[in-house]
Order: C-alpha cells, then structure tokens, then sequence
C-alpha cells in the first residue's frame, strides 16, 4: 500500500487540503500531507493548547529556556512567530544555561547566540561555574558517569529561575515534548515516586513558587519537533550530551521508540493515564519552604542544590545521592563554612544576583 | 567478612592484617549453610539465576510463599465458610499454585470441621474451571485435548474433598440458544482492527465466560491466580493504553464490579516464587501456546524482563507504585447482612475494609472491558442517536476500547455490535449515560438558545 502510493504520488493529494502533493506521512496520525500543511496544523495545534490551557496573559514577559537544541530552537520560533500571528502581547527572551560541558554545551551556546540574531530576541546566559563554583567537567572528574545526571538536573532547575529572576520574567516555558512527558510518566512508576507521578503530567508547575513554568510541547512530539526544523531548516544543534548514555531514563526512551512504531497515540494514551492516575490530594506532598543556606525553594532544610554542593565541596560525591539517611544526611551538624574553591554567590538569595 | 574474626578458626584474620585484602577462599568456606529464617536447616538453591537463590531451607521458603497467599485470604475474607469458590484455572504456574493452596485450605478446614463437636463452621466447596479457547486458535485442537485430559486427572488427584471440574468452550459466552458460536466468535474477532485490540477483546470475553460459569454453578467467589508479576505488566500496559483511570480498579485484591466477586490471593507473589514452588512440589503445569508474537501487551513482557534483569525487584516496585492509586468502591467484598454468612466473617469484612472512595457513586462502565469510566470521557461526546444500536456501543465505550476494539466506521460498528455476546449489549442499553447530549434530550424543551452558543 506504501510503496504503491509513493509511485503514484503525482495522483495522489494531500489528505487536508486536497491540492498539493504530499510529502511526508505525520508521525502523530499517520496522514499523508504536504508541507504547508503540516505547519499549518503543526502550529495551529500549538496555539489550541496554549489558548485552552490559558498559558499566558498579554503582556507577560516570558524566558524560553534555550539549550540549542532542537526542542528549544523550535520553540523560540513557534512562539515568536504565534506570539505575531495571534498577538499574545508577550516580551520573549532566550535564557540559556552554560553546564560547561566542553565539546557540547560550548558548540551548543554558539547555536543559541546565531539565534538571538536570528530571532531577534535577547539572550541572557548562566553558568554553572560562575553560580555554583563547578562545571559539570569538573563533576564528572569527581563522581564518574553514574548519577551524574542528578547533579546537573538540579542545578539546572535553580540556574534557570535564577537567570529568570535576572531577566525579571514572569513566565519561563521549556521545550518539553509529549515523548519526554510520557517517558517521566513511565520512570516515575517504574521508581515508585507517586507524588511527582502526580504532578509531572501538569502542563503549568511552579505557579506558587518563584517562577511558574509551563510546556507549550505538552502533547507535541518529538518526531514532529524534529520534522519541522528539518522542513524549515531551522538551526539548531543535534548532539545528545556526552554523559548521557547511561541515564537510566534510556530504558524508557527506547521502550516508547518501540511502543510508538506499534501504534503511535500510545505516547498521547500514556500522557492521558498519567493525567488520570487516582491519586489522593491528601498523598504526602512535600511541604515547601525555603533552604536555610541559600533561601531558594526547598521541601527540606537545605535545597537539593545546596546539599549536593557541600558534598562536591567536601569530596563527598555520594551525599544527596539515593535514600536519605538522617534528616538532610548529616550535613546539618557540620557547622564549618565552605571551601575557598567556592564562591561566595552560592549564598546569595535568589532574585538578589548582580552580573 | 562472613566469619566473626574472634571466633574463626581458619586464620584468615592474620591473613587479612597482613595484606589489608578480602580473602575469598574464606569466604566461601564459612558462607551460609544454614537457612536464614530457620537457622537449622540446610538451603536450598534452584539454579535459575534468581534472586535469593540459596538462602532459605525448602520448608521455610514454602511457608512464606503460604503464608502471604493465607495472608490476603484471610485479611480480604477472600473465602470464609460459607463460600462457594471456583478457581479460573488456565493449566500454568500461578494457577496451579492457587488451585493447590485453595485445596490445602479446604483440608485444613474439613480436618477442623470433622474434629469439632458442634460442627458449626461449614467448610466452604471449591470448583475448577478451565476455558478452552480452540474456537479462537484453531491450531492447538490436538494440544487441547491431552492438556483437557491432563487438567481432569489433576483435579480428580485433588479430592478428598471433590472438586467440580467445568471445562467451557470460549464460545459458550454467547449462550446456548446462539445459531453458529464459533462462527460467531471469529467473525467478531475478525472484525478487530487492531492486534492488540482482538488480544484484549479474547481475555475480556474469557472473563465473561468465567463469569458465567460461576453464576450458573452457584459460585460466589472467583479466584484469579494473577501474581506480582503479571499485576506488573497490567500496569504498563493500562497506562500505556490511556487507561490510567480504570487501572485501581483492576490491580486490588478484590474486584467485586462482576456479579460474581474476584480475588487475586497471589497478587503479593513473584512469578519468581510461583516457579520455584512448582519445581519444589513437583506441581506441573502445561503452557499452551495461546498468545500471538506481536502486540503491544508482548512488548510491554519484553519490556519488564528487561527492567527485571537491570532490577530483580523491579515488578514490586511497579506494583507498589500502583497501588497507592486510590482503589473504587467495589474494591473490597461487599459487607452482608445475610443470616448464613457467621458473625465472624462479618465481623473481619467490617475490620478490615480497604480505604475506599468515600462516595458510594455508580461509576459507568464500559461495556466491554467493565473499567470504570471518568466522568469527562464520556462527556466528550459530541453526538447521541436514539435506536442506532452503533452509535450507542461507541457512546458507552471508554476511549481505549473505542480506539482498540470497535471498527472505524459506523456500519462494521453496527456488525460488531450484533456479534457481541448479549451480556455486554445489555450493559449498553441499562448504562446511565452521563453524556452532555443525553442531558440536553432531557432538558431541551427550556432551552432558549441554540447548540453552539451554550457553552
């Protein structure tokens, strides 16, 4: 059937406007369109759910984390061209996060500077050495390649709120796609961690916190992400990270390549049941309160950040890492100050940062 | 260091102080030769490459895997005195260890009942039944005759007490005034679209026919051998089907939505341990080759025996997780006040009642897959025809089964629709359908404005 009508392509249309030939088959429904088509209904999607899912307000001003990455880089076009189009009335601005990664994030963070130009929208960059004292080189010297990901996770999180606080935002939107979502969905069962399987299907979090977050790509997949930069020849960087291959996360990654072959909604159905789960308001959630050490958001005494650091600092790789022994492991008794290797800025309140 | 350094005789302290290094030939000498638990018995080790292999003497291992299975008996009153019980036997592992511990069971109870003076507790009777599914996969006829025969002399090996033996054709699910049923069943299931779908749609069928079985033999309990590991898989393939809401429902103890109430006695018992039980008594099984190659309810097993090679406890996680989702009202043996159940059975339903969902709301259900239904799934309809019989199975059906089993256009729909046994039309026809449209029948004559400005 496949090959019959890409021989007869020329009496064939494309299915949704019936006039052009159509040159890809849509990874989400499996329809056979052409190419203005596909942005057309590519887009238009996007706009349905940041208008039914009320994302932004006019005149918000809005960071889109900018990694490069292909993710990223069409977000910063979609919205841009949406935020014309349909007039959100939104001030867009890249943020960009430098882990110091050497032959990744360095090639990655030049891809975003062409952009700014490209987009016209400024660009603001943070980085690990100079917020935490550590680039994530210098971490993997100490810890090696498992766990690595935890680390640079979590100081992502803080560095991000912590650029956005210095753009002075209101918003701050990842390019997070319907293939990460459903892959978190899945980890998070198969790790037993009911309470961020509740809230990991949320398409806006942080709305009582410093910055609220939210995910344009919710139901977008990866596949069309990469179709569309691809048709659009936009720029972007296409290397995964090189501490990467051993992130447990693969074995969901690959389980959703397979599912996705198989039947292609399954990455929208996985989303649904997370969305649907029977979780109880009253599961213990995590009471939120602020890190003693750096005043940034934290269910515990210190920040994960904070608890993570002092055991780089220490020569300690393994604090902070899996189950907790004590309250906060045993850092609380420590009452010595830091290091000289780390500087004074890790102290500092968040939102009260100068460059 | 396995040995206490102060007692050991076989020098390897010196050794260890001298060079500072483990020294594994002593190790190996002085490991465990003693059961864990017991501490008197000499382990046992299977071989298979699992985990804990080694460590526990034959009776103990025996005695845990008992014990959790008496363990949900009796905190759930799964099966009390005046009970009638059929077990679903399918001629594997699992099965065969439920049907042995539920015969074990009964011994101990007709022992307590003959050595008691005023035989007052009864002891409750146990069938078997066995679904034969030929109609559906032509190709095991001659495998099916010798595992029928094979399953007859297991049961009748397990008297006394006696246990009926029911073996039902799969088709029997239509009932008996049915013209052609096998026919029927493979046009039904060749009007599946989806590969998938048509597994699904065989194992709901096989319910219904348990189902059936048990309500015309006077049953009242129906125990489902399903262990950790299949509860596992069930719970990557729910989610993965967008059927997270419904997914509670399936993975509890007790599951009393069907007429007649199931309960899953091994759910707290690895596969792992279900196997090497079988090997340690003896017990055999026969595997018939029911399942087709491809499918995503396959590639979720590969997926899990992949995580389990990574993880060994990794389906007891996944459980786990799954079962702090907040079950449903059914989810627990319905309390009775029924004069022939004892006091003390009431007494146990009362205490050891599940948390439940506080509302005792009549969820709907779907009427092929029986999974309790969201409130917003069916709202999501935009259209409600009286009379068309299609259109009402597409209305009342979860948006999996929708997407999975029902064909694509209206009139394939309205064929599948006839070949479905009558039990599950009927589910369609008395279902509460909480659909927008529905209302709006109901309330259009004070209406004033037209469709699309209501919001």
């Amino acid at each position: 059937m496949e090959a019959k009508s890409k021989k007869a392509g020329a009496t064939r249309l494309c299915c949704l406007c019936n006039l052009r030939r159509p040159v890809l088959k849509r990874p989400k429904t499996l329809q056979q369109i052409c190419r203005e088509c596909f942005y057309e209904v590519f887009e238009e999607e996007i706009h349905q759910v940041i208008v039914q899912n009320r994302l932004f307000k006019s005149g918000e001003r809005v960071a889109i984390g900018a990694s490069g990455g292909k993710d990223s880089t069409v977000l910063a076009y979609v919205l841009s061209e949406l935020n014309r189009r349909h007039d959100y009335g939104l001030d867009l601005f890249l943020l960009s996060i430098d882990e110091g990664i050497t032959g990744y994030r360095d090639d990655s963070l030049e891809t975003v500077k062409r952009n700014e130009v490209q987009y016209g929208l400024p660009l603001q960059i943070v980085s690990y050495k100079d917020l935490y004292g550590w680039t994530m080189d210098d971490i993997v010297k100490m810890i090696g390649l498992k766990n690595n990901c935890t680390f640079c996770g979590v100081f992502r999180r803080q560095a991000l709120d912590r650029g956005a606080a210095l753009l002075k935002v209101d918003k701050l939107v990842t390019g997070h796609n319907a293939d990460d979502i459903a892959e978190t969905v899945l980890l998070n069962i198969l790790r037993g961690d009911i309470a961020r399987l509740s809230r990991c299907t949320s398409i806006t979090t942080g709305e009582d916190g410093p910055i609220p977050r939210c995910k344009p790509f919710k139901y977008t997949y990866e596949k069309e992400i990469v179709m569309y930069a691809y048709f659009k020849k936009l720029d972007y960087f296409s290397t995964e990270c090189i501490y990467s291959p051993n992130a447990y996360r693969g074995f969901a990654r690959e389980f959703i390549k397979d599912l996705e072959r198989l039947r292609p909604r399954a990455i929208l159905d996985i989303i649904k049941s997370g969305e649907d789960f029977r979780i109880a308001t009253t599961t213990k959630m995590p009471e939120q309160g602020t890190c003693e050490r750096c005043g940034y958001i934290s269910s515990q005494k210190w920040c994960k950040a904070c608890v993570l650091l002092e055991g780089l600092n220490r020569g300690l790789p393994k604090m902070g890492i899996g189950r907790p022994r004590g309250v906060n492991g045993d850092h609380k008794k420590d009452t010595k100050k830091p290091g000289p290797a780390v500087k004074s800025i890790e102290s500092k309140q968040c939102g009260s940062l100068d460059f | 260091m396995a040995c206490n350094s102060t007692g050991c005789e076989s020098g390897c302290y010196d050794r260890e102080k001298d060079n500072g290094s483990k020294i594994v030939e002593d190790a190996v000498v002085t490991q465990e030769s003693v059961c864990v638990k017991c501490k008197c018995n000499e382990p046992m080790t299977f071989g298979d490459g699992g985990s804990e292999d080694g460590r526990f003497c034959a009776e103990c291992f025996r005695n845990n895997v008992f014990g959790k299975f008496r363990l949900a008996v009796t905190s759930h009153a799964m099966i009390t005195p005046s009970d009638n019980v059929l077990v679903a036997f399918s001629g594997g592992s699992s099965s065969r260890v439920a049907l042995q511990f539920v015969h074990e069971l009964q011994i101990k109870a007709l022992k307590n009942y003959e050595a008691s003076r005023d035989r007052s507790l009864a002891v409750f009777g146990v069938g078997v039944a066995f679904v034969d599914e030929t109609a559906a996969f032509p190709a095991l006829s001659t495998e099916m005759i010798d595992a029928i025969e094979w399953i007859r002399s297991t049961v009748s090996s397990l008297s006394p007490p006696a246990k009926g033996l029911h073996v039902v054709p799969i088709e029997s699910v239509f009932g008996s005034d049915s013209l052609d049923p096998r026919d029927r069943l493979v046009k039904l299931l060749d009007s599946v679209p989806d590969d998938t779908g048509k597994e699904d749609l065989l194992l709901h069928l096989k319910m219904l026919c348990l189902q059936k079985v048990a309500s015309e033999n006077g049953y009242n309990r129906l125990v489902v051998g399903s262990c950790t590991s299949r509860i596992a898989s069930h719970v990557l393939t729910a989610t993965v089907k967008g059927r997270g809401y419904s997914l509670s429902a399936d993975i509890q103890h007790v599951d009393a939505r069907w007429k007649v109430p199931i309960v899953l006695p091994l759910r707290d018992c690895v596969r792992q341990e279900i196997t090497r039980l079988c090997l340690l008594d003896g017990l055999k099984t026969v595997e018939l080759a029911c399942r087709s190659q491809s499918g995503i309810n396959d590639l979720v097993s590969s997926f899990v025996a992949l995580l389990q090679e990574e993880n060994p406890s990794r389906e007891c996680t996944i459980v786990r997780t799954a079962a702090k989702l907040t079950p449903f009202y059914f989810n627990k043996i319905p309390e009775t006040d029924d004069s022939n159940v004892p006091m003390a059975t009431q007494r146990r339903l009362k205490r050891f009642n599940l948390k439940y969902d506080g509302s005792m709301t009549t969820e709907a259900f779907c009427p092929i897959c029986n999974g309790p239904q969201n409130i917003s799934d069916s709202s999501e309809l935009d259209y409600f025809e009286e009379g068309q019989e299609s259109d009402a199975l597409y209305a009342a059906c979860c948006s999996s089964c929708r997407f999975q089993i029902l064909p694509q256009d209206g009139s394939s729909r309205e064929q599948f629709g006839s070949f479905l046994p009558d039990h599950m039309i009927s589910q369609v026809k008395h279902q509460k359908v909480n659909s927008q449209a529905y209302l709006r029948e109901k309330i259009k004559d004070c209406l004033l404005l037209d469709d699309e400005e209501v919001v």
